[in-house]
């Protein structure tokens, strides 16, 4: 049996590596660090479909992750979905114009929302709209258009 | 033997009346009457497996009795509440027959336990105590080593210092001199004997080892068949006549208590046939 | 045919004996816990025994099992062209399940077995009596101790084993595999959530898997024969009884957090 000092010490290392490893999980793979809501600010857009969009969603522009998306709900005046997200507090100097899609990573992946900077002077504020929208590509109404238009085509000959 | 008014004053430390034990359907002790003097030493004989670990048990209230009561120093012990139980079992030994030390700790350590558990002492002063102990059976100097490397006589007689720790009225010994070299077994009779003589501890010894009891017991009881079958001084029992105590007392193989476990007759069963 | 039922009658009636001891022997522990907090001492230093000394074999088990996952989590979406998504798939497994079921297993086998054979060797030895004697209670002195440390080393190692894990899913998929760096990592911060993936899985799974394992362990030694083939038995049933413990809660508690 080892001396109490050595035991104690040992211990305290123990459970520092403990804590240290919970910590790890907490920032590094959960990502707590990034993102929060206080450190970014809200804005919202309206689409028409959603598609595989989900809470934590990234927001990209230019391909460089600035935010997340962080509520999806029903306006049940507009029929169409409201998206809030949250946008790193870096990032302050988007244009009010900006124009935001619904893009999907590679066929399969996951979707994710990319804005597209417009012209104007105006910078986006907290709590505004992004009005130019594009919804998700839907991928069995992309296929149905691609059959339709071929069988449109095909029709004359 | 007298009894006085006033129980904590009596001579009679521990009294037990009309007890009774079952295991299962084994009755272990069938209403056993037994007094332990104050300051005496008292020994209690019986062939193995009559349950006198048992009856040290009862007394230290680790098991209930089916029946009957055990009065230490005036109290039930089996009445008692928990907290009680616990200050009493502080002024209690116990000698257990493995010696029972406690395996993680050194020597030291085990004799310094009961103090810490229930003393708040300086460091200095716990140290002091233990070498006084340790010393009363001549293994200071064996302080830091732990139960594994002693022998079985050293890991008793530390087990003993450990008991006198808090300095106890009485201490039970389970089989003592079982299992020990005559030299350990001499150094233990002398060793329970001073312990008796000089500090005045009331002593209650469980044996099978009948000439070494004999040689310090002030009083002995004779169990057998879950009752007592004698009680007397040393010299009054070894001229007892009753056949089942001399049959222990001079060690003879087969008497009152059968050589041969009970069974059907030898030639019955030699001669049926196997199934 | 009497034989048989009477003999299932028998055992479903042990069966329950004992499962009314072991709650019983639950309450008088939990109710020497509060004792513990003037004796820290003697928690830090079960901390020690069963958490410090399960180490080694919690480091490398999750190092192994990360890397393995990243491996065959490799092979599968590699078919799907979604190998980014390693990360999130070694994390989120690691997290939810393997982490805390198999550090569970292990410290069941690794620490469980260390109690249950430490309390009962003291049972056969006479050292628990030998405490009652000396008018130290052996359940606040012996048992609330160990059972309190297993429930505070349970879930730092379950972390330990998670964090590890995902290193070596990192090490396997990133550093062998060629995955991208900086997918594996943002593929597993988008999806993996603080509350739901790690509170729910490594510590609540970690410290109800803690709970369980050391209170069968202290229980198997406290209440085994005491004889050497009574304590080994009493080893042997706690490494079967808290593996099954830990399966069949582990399907109940992920029924209960992730639908």
């Amino acid at each position: 049996m080892k001396n109490t000092r050595t035991i104690e010490i040992t211990v305290g290392i123990f459970v520092a590596l403990g804590m240290a490893a919970l910590l790890m999980l907490a920032m590094k793979v959960a990502n707590l660090s990034q993102f929060t809501e206080q450190d970014g600010y809200e804005v919202r857009a309206y689409f028409d479909n959603v598609g595989g969009l989900q809470t934590r969603s990234a927001v990209k522009m230019g391909g460089v992750t600035i935010g997340r998306v962080t509520a999806i709900g029903f306006d049940q005046s507009r029929f169409q979905a409201v998206v809030t997200m949250s946008i790193d507090q870096a990032y302050n100097h988007i244009p009010a114009d900006t124009a935001a899609n619904i893009y999907t990573a590679g066929l399969l992946g996951e979707q994710y929302i990319g804005l597209e900077a417009g012209g104007e002077e105006v910078e986006l504020k907290p709590g505004d709209e992004l009005t130019m929208t594009q919804s998700a590509m839907v991928l069995e109404k992309a296929l149905q258009e691609f059959l339709y238009n071929k069988t449109v085509k095909s029709e004359p000959k | 033997m007298a009894i006085t008014s006033d129980p904590t004053q009596s001579e009679t430390l521990v009294r037990i009346r009309n007890l009774h034990f079952r295991r299962g359907r084994r009755a272990i002790f069938d209403g056993i009457d037994l007094d332990i003097p104050r300051g005496r030493i008292t020994a209690i004989l019986g062939p193995s497996g009559t349950g006198k670990t048992t009856l040290l048990r009862l007394i230290g209230a680790q098991i209930a009795p089916t029946q009957g009561t055990v009065e230490v120093d005036g109290r039930d012990v089996h009445r008692l509440p928990l907290d009680e139980l616990y200050e009493q079992r502080k002024r209690i030994g116990m000698l257990f027959q493995s010696g029972a030390l406690l395996t993680d700790l050194s020597l030291f350590e085990n004799v310094a336990f009961p103090l810490r558990e229930h003393m708040r002492l300086p460091e200095s002063m716990i140290r002091s105590l233990v070498l006084m102990k340790l010393e009363m059976v001549g293994l200071r100097g064996a302080r830091d080593l732990y139960p594994r490397e002693l022998s079985g006589g050293m890991a008793r007689r530390a087990a003993l210092a450990r008991a006198i720790a808090l300095d106890p009225m009485m201490i039970m010994y389970d089989e003592p001199f079982s299992g020990q070299d005559p030299i350990s077994m001499g150094i233990l009779v002398r060793l329970i004997k001073t312990l008796n003589d000089t500090l005045g501890i009331t002593s209650v010894l469980v044996s099978h080892d009948v000439a070494e009891t004999c040689t310090i017991a002030d009083y002995i009881y004779v169990l057998s068949g879950a009752k007592i079958v004698g009680a007397g001084t040393p010299q009054e029992l070894q001229a007892e006549h009753s056949p089942t105590v001399r049959q222990f007392m001079s060690g003879m193989p087969d008497g009152p208590l059968p050589f041969h476990y009970p069974g059907k007759a030898y030639l019955d069963d030699l001669l049926e046939a196997p199934r | 045919m009497t034989d048989l039922l009477a003999g299932l009658g028998r055992r479903s009636l042990d069966f329950f004996e004992r499962l009314g001891r072991g709650h019983l022997f639950l309450l008088r522990v939990l109710a020497s816990v509060p004792g513990l907090v003037r004796r820290p001492g003697l928690v830090v230093k079960q901390v020690w025994s069963t958490g410090v000394q399960s180490l080694i074999i919690i480091v490398i088990s999750g190092a192994f099992v990360g890397m393995v996952l990243g491996l065959q989590g490799y092979n599968t979406l590699v078919t799907f062209g979604a190998e980014e998504s390693l990360g999130l798939v070694v994390a989120k497994s690691l997290l939810r399940e393997l982490g805390p079921v198999v550090s569970a297993l292990l410290f069941a086998g690794r620490a469980g077995t260390a109690l249950t054979a430490e309390i009962g060797f003291m049972k056969a030895t006479e050292q628990l009596s030998a405490m009652e004697m000396m008018a130290v209670d052996p359940l606040r002195r012996i048992v609330a101790p160990r059972f309190v440390a297993a429930i505070i080393a349970m879930p730092l190692l379950a972390a330990i084993f998670t964090a590890v894990g995902v290193l070596g899913g990192y090490f396997c998929g990133v550093g062998l595999l060629g995955v991208d760096d900086g997918s594996f990592w943002s593929q597993m911060q988008a999806k993996v959530l603080l509350m739901e993936d790690v509170v729910n899985g490594v510590v609540i799974k970690g410290v109800v898997f803690g709970a369980v394992i050391s209170w069968i362990a202290v229980f198997e030694g406290y209440d085994a024969v005491p004889t050497s083939e009574g304590v080994s038995a009493a080893t042997t049933r706690t490494v079967v009884h808290s593996s099954l413990a830990v399966l069949g809660l582990d399907f109940v508690l992920t029924g209960l957090m992730f639908n």
